[in-house]
């Protein structure tokens, strides 16, 4: 194995969002603090804001496919051929043997069960009408298999089940997978459908974490005094990695290079953050990409809207990052909600247009700041033109104790 | 029910699989595979949906007998003939 890593580029993306189906339209709405929030109404749960994606689901295959398979699988299929098309890179470009599909999920199969129970609650619980595409919808390996269907792809393909952490898990298992010479290229990201799920929300609304507010818009605050909690969305975002030299050979135009990473465990509590470990996380982070914390342009929180979870990013924030100077500081979920499995990868996409238009988005609905969630360089309500940037630190983190960093460079 | 009605059942059926399958140039006597963009999974659709709407338990062994639309119709007739 060669002893000098590989660097790595993302050349393509490919995203559905809950207020745009490609990165230029989310681009222009985050900028704006646009968010499409709205109320979706639940099978036993009733009313709730969420964040629900548009986008044209038969664009790459049969809505007979689309009904055989899952949610999952449909922005899958969509993400992953508009990162191919983004990239400028035909399927036969790179050897299908040697692509991989590495796709992050919060959960899976929450949906497809609640469906199938709730069907055979019409027929006094007979499982003779339990459906036989239970177990092909529900293996966790679904979303990713189903991407490898569509594309013809025979590299490998697999899940990583790392909570809120997921999107960025799979991106960086990515470019391990390239690093180590597994594949030549990867489409790599994450994807919830969680809004199908009234377990979900139930859930959230039993911990009195569930996010709420007149203007489902609204609903989503973090940082802000009067926060409530989290917005569930669905979502999805597919990243096309490759080497930068191959990327270079065939004049591809790149986003952006991975500059470094770090995954860690809290090894503490169930749903509770810890800050300890989350600083940990971003200093090991900085530490591989040989930056310091002065070197980061950009760092979008985590922060999904809760009383405790949000303190705890800025106390890790506080801790490494000091009274930076040079750092600016936005959170997109307060647009978007919470994409659970594709929310670091969703929203690190919505900040790499800033290595091109220099501008920091802001985050939206905080108009009474909490004392103990200021950091310097907050970024609120308007986008902030900044010189230059050249580096973005992306947080996500997840249930059960994980935390994931992700920094990328503009490639120069 | 009618052995039209029966026909139109399965179509129904089908469409609702596959709502692009093209009827126009269905050969009844034809296995419905070789002609539409049917599978196995499709098929146990099919026999899903007879047992929604029709509360009709089709043994495995049965299936082959639902190849083609005349021998659904066939396989079908008596067993729908008070429906």
């Amino acid at each position: 194995m060669d002893t000098q890593f590989p660097r790595i580029v993302i050349t393509g993306v490919g995203l559905a969002a809950p207020n745009a189906d490609n990165l230029k339209t989310y681009r222009e709405k985050l900028l704006n603090g646009i968010s499409e929030t709205r109320e979706l109404d639940l099978r036993y749960f009733g009313k709730a804001p969420a964040g629900i994606c548009d986008f044209d689901e038969t664009r790459y295959r049969k809505k007979k496919e689309n009904k055989r398979g899952t949610r999952a699988g449909c922005f899958g299929v969509y993400c992953a051929n508009e990162a191919l098309v983004d990239a400028g890179l035909s399927i036969d470009h790179y050897r299908r043997s040697r692509i991989g599909v590495y796709v992050g999920l919060t959960e899976h199969g929450t949906v497809e069960t609640e469906n199938e129970v709730y069907n055979i609650s019409q027929y006094e619980y007979n499982v003779d009408y339990w459906t036989h595409h239970h177990n092909p919808r529900t293996v966790l390996n679904n979303p990713a298999g189903e991407i490898t269907m569509n594309l013809g792809i025979t590299g490998p393909h697999y899940v990583i089940g790392a909570a809120c952490a997921a999107g960025n898990a799979s991106l960086i298992q990515g470019v391990q997978m390239i690093t180590l010479g597994e594949v030549d290229m990867a489409l790599a990201g994450g994807i919830s459908e969680s809004t199908g799920s009234f377990g979900i929300f139930a859930s959230f609304q039993a911990q009195g974490a569930l996010g709420s507010a007149t203007d489902p818009r609204e609903a989503c605050r973090p940082f802000d005094m009067s926060r409530d909690g989290i917005v569930v969305s669905e979502g999805a975002c597919i990243y096309v990695l490759e080497k930068l030299e191959s990327a270079l050979e065939r004049g591809a135009t790149i986003y952006a290079e991975i500059a470094g990473y770090a995954i860690n465990s809290d090894a503490k509590d169930y749903v509770l953050p810890f800050y300890e470990r989350q600083a940990e996380c971003m200093e090991l982070a900085m530490e591989r990409a040989k930056l310091t914390p002065d070197d980061i342009d950009i760092l979008n929180t985590h922060a999904t809207g809760t009383k405790q979870g949000d303190i705890e990013e800025c106390k890790a924030i506080r801790q490494v990052f000091g009274d930076g100077k040079n750092t600016y500081i936005n959170n997109t979920k307060s647009i978007i909600g919470h994409a659970m499995g594709a929310a670091g990868v969703l929203e690190l996409a919505g900040n790499l247009p800033a290595f091109t238009d220099n501008l920091v988005h802001p985050s939206i609905n905080c108009k009474d700041l909490d004392p103990e969630c200021k950091l310097n360089n907050m970024v609120l309500d308007k986008p902030v033109q900044l010189k230059s940037v050249d580096t973005i630190l992306n947080n996500s983190f997840g249930m059960v104790g994980i935390n994931s960093v992700i920094i990328v460079k503009k490639h120069q | 029910m009618t052995r039209d009605a029966i026909k139109d059942l399965i179509l129904e059926i089908i469409e609702d699989i596959d709502e692009d399958a093209d009827f126009e140039t269905l050969q009844a006597d034809k296995p419905l595979r070789d002609q539409l963009d049917l599978d196995s999974m499709d098929f146990l659709d099919i026999v899903m949906e007879l047992r929604k709407r029709h509360k009709l338990q089709i043994p495995e062994e049965d299936y082959p007998q639902l190849a083609t639309l005349d021998s659904c119709v066939n396989y079908l007739e008596p067993l729908l003939v008070d429906a």
